[in-house]
């Protein structure tokens, strides 16, 4: 057990965290503007579910129309960054362990990232 | 009600949400879902879908400051979160089987336990010291700045802490919220571990636990774009302001408040789902 690099991780792990939420805060307050840009129309029944648009449900469809400043889509890409976010946060914690030579906790990581990678999957279909 | 005015004001009730909740620690998801669907009548699958990712916001966010400072246990948090997880996806499958009735009921419990949980009053610690044979194979130890000088501790009792990690997943799972108060009861009941490492590990956890049924979530079209934009960066913008305003003092008049909040947020989610209304 190396302190150190133990603070050294911990550090890299916050920075990369502020870094996700900001890149994910910002797309979604974009995409809120134009979402808003026709502010006195009525919002839709949301007393029942309907669930949303299935464009607006898959990793692909949410990128295609985000990239055409649909705002919708461009509010889901800004929540797909966010959701991405603790993802990122755990592969990177594999590769710090993977250096800090620990064995252990690079197996543990990795077996989270699986199970996370698993309902992301589940979600796609 | 037109576009503008919801998002107004799903944005404001947002702010205030994620405001009382980092200063009084139980965290902004938990008054999202009553809120959503008591007041602005949004059914409870949409609510939670919002909750959700305002969850992984403000965990993330906090997350910073906690992980600087060395409050929080990288270790312990990676290895309770093969459990969170696991219960996650458990709770992402049963949402979609149980009725929103029974949903409302569940969360109605959640929030008295959390109410009650925030009431108890801090006895002296009791911080587990002595090496076990598993906490020590797996490395769930540590120490934490208090005061200027070192505490060092290591977990007890693993596999109940594991075991109610589990069910602290499949609550968040089902009910989008972060369930930052039973994270703390495995950690600091069941594991003895320090209350300042329980609460910081907790949170930093939260975020991955959410984002295990994030995905499932979004793929069934429970998150919209409408409704998620406002609660997310509201919920930030209060979480972000709290943490900023009192770092360490968690005023106790603004948490009993916020107890009693809950608690008739509580009671009004298991009445309304008893009746129906949900």
């Amino acid at each position: 057990m190396s302190h150190p690099s133990d603070k050294e991780l911990d550090a890299s792990v916050a920075r990369m965290l502020m870094i996700g939420v900001s890149i994910a805060a910002l797309v979604v307050f974009a995409g809120g503007i134009l979402l808003l840009r026709q502010p006195l129309i009525p919002i839709p029944d949301y007393t029942h579910f309907h669930a949303v648009d299935p464009s607006l449900r898959s990793l692909k469809g949410i990128t295609a129309s985000a990239f055409r400043l649909n705002p919708r889509a461009l509010v889901q890409f800004g929540l797909i960054i966010l959701i991405a976010t603790p993802i990122a946060r755990v592969i990177y914690c594999i590769f710090g362990f993977a250096r800090q030579h620990n064995k252990l906790y690079t197996g543990i990581s990795t077996l989270v990232l699986l199970i996370l990678l698993y309902s992301l999957s589940k979600g796609a279909h | 009600m037109t576009v503008l005015l919801f998002s107004a004001l799903l944005f404001g009730t947002s702010i205030l949400a994620g405001l009382l909740g980092a200063l009084t620690g139980l965290g902004g998801g938990v008054v999202i879902v009553p809120v959503l669907t008591l007041l602005f009548h949004v059914d409870i699958r949409y609510a939670i879908g919002a909750s959700l990712v305002s969850v992984i916001a403000t965990s993330s966010g906090a997350a910073v400051a906690y992980v600087r400072e060395g409050l929080s246990n990288i270790r312990i948090g990676m290895f309770l979160e093969v459990a969170t997880t696991l219960g996650a996806l458990l709770g992402a499958y049963l949402t979609a089987r149980i009725s929103s009735h029974w949903i409302a009921i569940v969360f109605g419990i959640v929030l008295l336990y959390s109410a009650l949980a925030s009431f108890r009053r801090k006895r002296a610690e009791d911080i587990s010291t002595t090496p076990n044979a598993l906490a020590t194979r797996l490395e769930l130890n540590g120490c934490y700045p208090d005061a200027g000088c070192e505490v060092e501790y290591t977990a007890a009792r693993v596999p109940l802490g594991f075991g109610i990690m589990f069910g602290a997943g499949t609550l968040s799972g089902l009910l989008g919220i972060g369930s930052g108060a039973v994270k703390v009861l495995a950690m600091d009941q069941a594991m003895k571990l320090p209350f300042k490492v329980s609460t910081t590990t907790s949170n930093f956890m939260i975020g991955v636990t959410a984002a295990a049924s994030a995905g499932i979530y979004l793929s069934r079209g429970y998150i919209d774009p409408m409704i998620a934009m406002p609660v997310m960066l509201g919920v930030l913008t209060g979480a972000v302001i709290g943490t900023q305003v009192l770092v360490k003092t968690r005023p106790h008049t603004l948490k009993m408040f916020f107890g009693f909040v809950l608690i008739l947020l509580g009671f009004e989610m298991i009445y309304s789902g008893w009746s129906g209304r949900i």
